[in-house]
């Protein structure tokens, strides 16, 4: 049912008119914005870095405007009733949504380093390139997780699009996606610490460049984002049934 | 198995909203009232009532997408607020208009997703799709994307979805609204192949004539409470005594509409626009005929045609809906 639910709700994503202009132009901006950052920065040498940092930027985007987005698109399609009326547990309807999301970020990541490459002639050269090829879908599939923890709350909120919105840059910043967390105050390291796009976000970043072992922080990644599907789960259940005493499931 | 398929009691649901930061303004609307009604297995039940009366609020508190605020409810004889899983096995819903279903999806990936939602085994999700898809008569229209479908296939395709698991309880609510005069014939037949194959249908409608033809028994809920409940033929007897004159005008003023509704012997005045026209309706006591005096009353409006004729099921629902107000209790149905 997963796999089913993910794969159809990834078609229904992808052929929204708004994602596919999405998708064609913030690839090309943040790939620009990494780019000019680290040129500006005086360290060229490590655009492949800021294209991939640019790149997890578009992921994490994608599953929270895809996590939230996608709780209130299918309010306003009429859908989210029906599908949380289906007797199944509330999490296991809601996690292909944002494991779609997830996917369709994907192509995020993809198309940042293509416009990188061809704009700006970023060398692809991975450090190792198997590594990679595994870090991104598992950071992918951890943030996806990482979804429905979000999605909880967005099935409880009408306008869970308020919610997204503040939520975007400060995730990316405090990930350190872009730019170092070293560089960032002390008190934002434990929730750098606690949020599994941080440890996605280095995994990568060790994968292309070679700055470290992959592993562990894939490790780490995947074990933060699996307690958040557990702890999504639990909220899940709770909140569909605020949510039904609240009369939150439809649009009026 | 329960002797009913779905049993209310005093069913009630409060929606509370709250606005504003500074000075929190809060509000209450008592949507349903205390609904009590039980439908047996196999019946096909209609629930009719004006806008904002709580029908639909009564259904997704059966259906479980609302939590009762007071009173209690089962379906197949399963709690709807502690035995939620056991009853969406046995429900299925579909509500009427443009909106539950994914648009940019083909009408096989709709229901090839809602089968796995609603746990059809893989082996038999093929047949059962193609069943439904001969069953709503969209056979050849399967892999079109539901955006370009009419409202009149989107509705079928709802019915569709609603029938995957093959549930007890069906709970129509409103599916004819906004549909075509040929297609809501359809949709009509299609409900009652259903209920002939011992499905239990609760419909919620506006029109009259789809409650009168389909509908076992019925019942009238108007703020938020069950006014009237009987078969058809019951209920009509709501509007005994009276006769009814129409009359095809073009300009009645509110003024008028007030006039007449003062006039002896009138019990009912309401106009409805039909195109160009207004049609206005007069329920009278049966043994006054106010046909001259209303005729003189609209002095001065273009009149078209002038109609006299027997009391139907709508005059009768008309009857018991403007009664409201000036009940406080349910009213029994008259017994035929």
């Amino acid at each position: 049912m997963i796999a089913v639910g993910a794969l159809l709700h990834t078609k229904q994503l992808s052929r929204s008119p708004f994602e596919i202009a999405t998708a064609l132009i913030v690839p090309v901006v943040q790939a620009t914005l990494a780019v000019y950052l680290f040129r500006a920065g005086g360290e060229p040498g490590r655009l492949l870095e800021a294209a991939v940092g640019a790149g997890l930027m578009g992921v994490w985007s994608s599953v929270l405007f895809g996590s939230g987005g996608a709780i209130q698109n299918q309010r306003w399609q009429g859908t989210l009733e029906m599908i949380m009326l289906a007797p199944r547990p509330p999490a296991l309807v809601v996690l292909p949504i944002t494991l779609a999301t997830a996917l369709t970020g994907t192509y995020a990541m993809v198309a940042t380093l293509a416009w990188g490459r061809l704009l700006y002639g970023i060398p692809l050269t991975f450090a190792d390139p198997l590594a990679f090829a595994v870090a991104v879908p598992g950071c992918i599939i951890g943030l996806g997780m990482f979804g429905l923890l979000l999605a909880s709350t967005f099935v409880l909120l009408r306008n869970a699009n308020a919610l997204t919105n503040t939520l975007e840059y400060p995730i990316w910043l405090v990930s350190g996606m872009l730019v170092p967390i070293t560089a960032l105050p002390g008190w934002t390291g434990p929730i750098a610490a606690a949020l599994p796009t941080t440890w996605g976000a280095r995994a990568v970043r060790e994968a292309a460049t070679g700055s470290g072992p992959v592993w562990p922080s894939l490790g780490v990644c995947l074990a933060i984002s699996l307690a958040c599907l557990a702890l999504g789960a639990i909220m899940m259940t709770h909140v569909e049934r605020r949510a039904r005493a609240a009369a939150t499931l439809a649009l009026a | 198995m329960s002797e009913y398929a779905i049993e209310a009691a005093g069913l009630r649901r409060t929606y509370r909203s709250r606005t504003g930061w500074l000075r929190p303004q809060r509000r209450e609307v008592e949507a349903v009232r205390g609904v009590d009604l039980t439908v047996g297995n196999g019946e096909l039940f209609g629930l009719l009532g004006p806008n904002g009366a709580g029908k639909t609020t009564t259904i997704k508190l059966l259906n479980t997408l609302l939590i009762p605020t007071a009173g209690e409810a089962r379906v197949c004889g399963f709690d709807v607020v502690r035995q939620t899983r056991e009853v969406r096995r046995r429900i299925g819903y579909v509500f009427g208009g443009d909106r539950g279903l994914y648009d940019r999806l083909s009408a096989r990936d709709n229901l090839r997703y809602f089968a796995e939602l609603y746990g059809v085994p893989g082996r038999e999700q093929k047949r059962r799709i193609a069943e439904l898809f001969e069953l709503v008569r969209l056979t050849g229209r399967e892999n079109d994307r539901v955006e370009g479908y009419s409202r009149g296939m989107r509705q079928r395709l709802h019915i569709a979805r609603g029938l995957l698991h093959r549930p007890s309880v069906l709970f129509l609510d409103e599916p004819s609204i906004g549909v075509d005069p040929v297609a809501a014939r359809e949709l009509r037949q299609t409900v009652a192949d259903l209920a002939a194959t011992g499905t239990t249908v609760l419909l919620t409608t506006h029109y009259m004539a789809e409650a009168d033809e389909l509908c076992g028994r019925i019942a009238v809920i108007a703020n938020g409470t069950i006014q009237a409940l009987g078969t058809p033929a019951e209920l009509r007897h709501h509007a005994d005594g009276r006769q009814v004159l129409e009359v095809e005008a073009y300009g009645v003023g509110d003024a008028q509409l007030a006039a007449i509704h003062a006039l002896p012997g009138v019990r009912e005045a309401s106009v409805t626009v039909a195109g160009a026209a207004q049609l206005l309706g007069v329920q009278s006591d049966a043994g006054v005929d106010v046909q001259a005096e209303v005729l003189r009353t609209l002095d001065g409006v273009r009149l078209g045609r002038v109609t006299a004729r027997q009391p139907t099921l709508e005059d009768a629902y008309v009857a018991i809906v403007n009664r409201v107000n000036a009940q406080t209790r349910p009213v029994e149905a008259v017994a035929g």
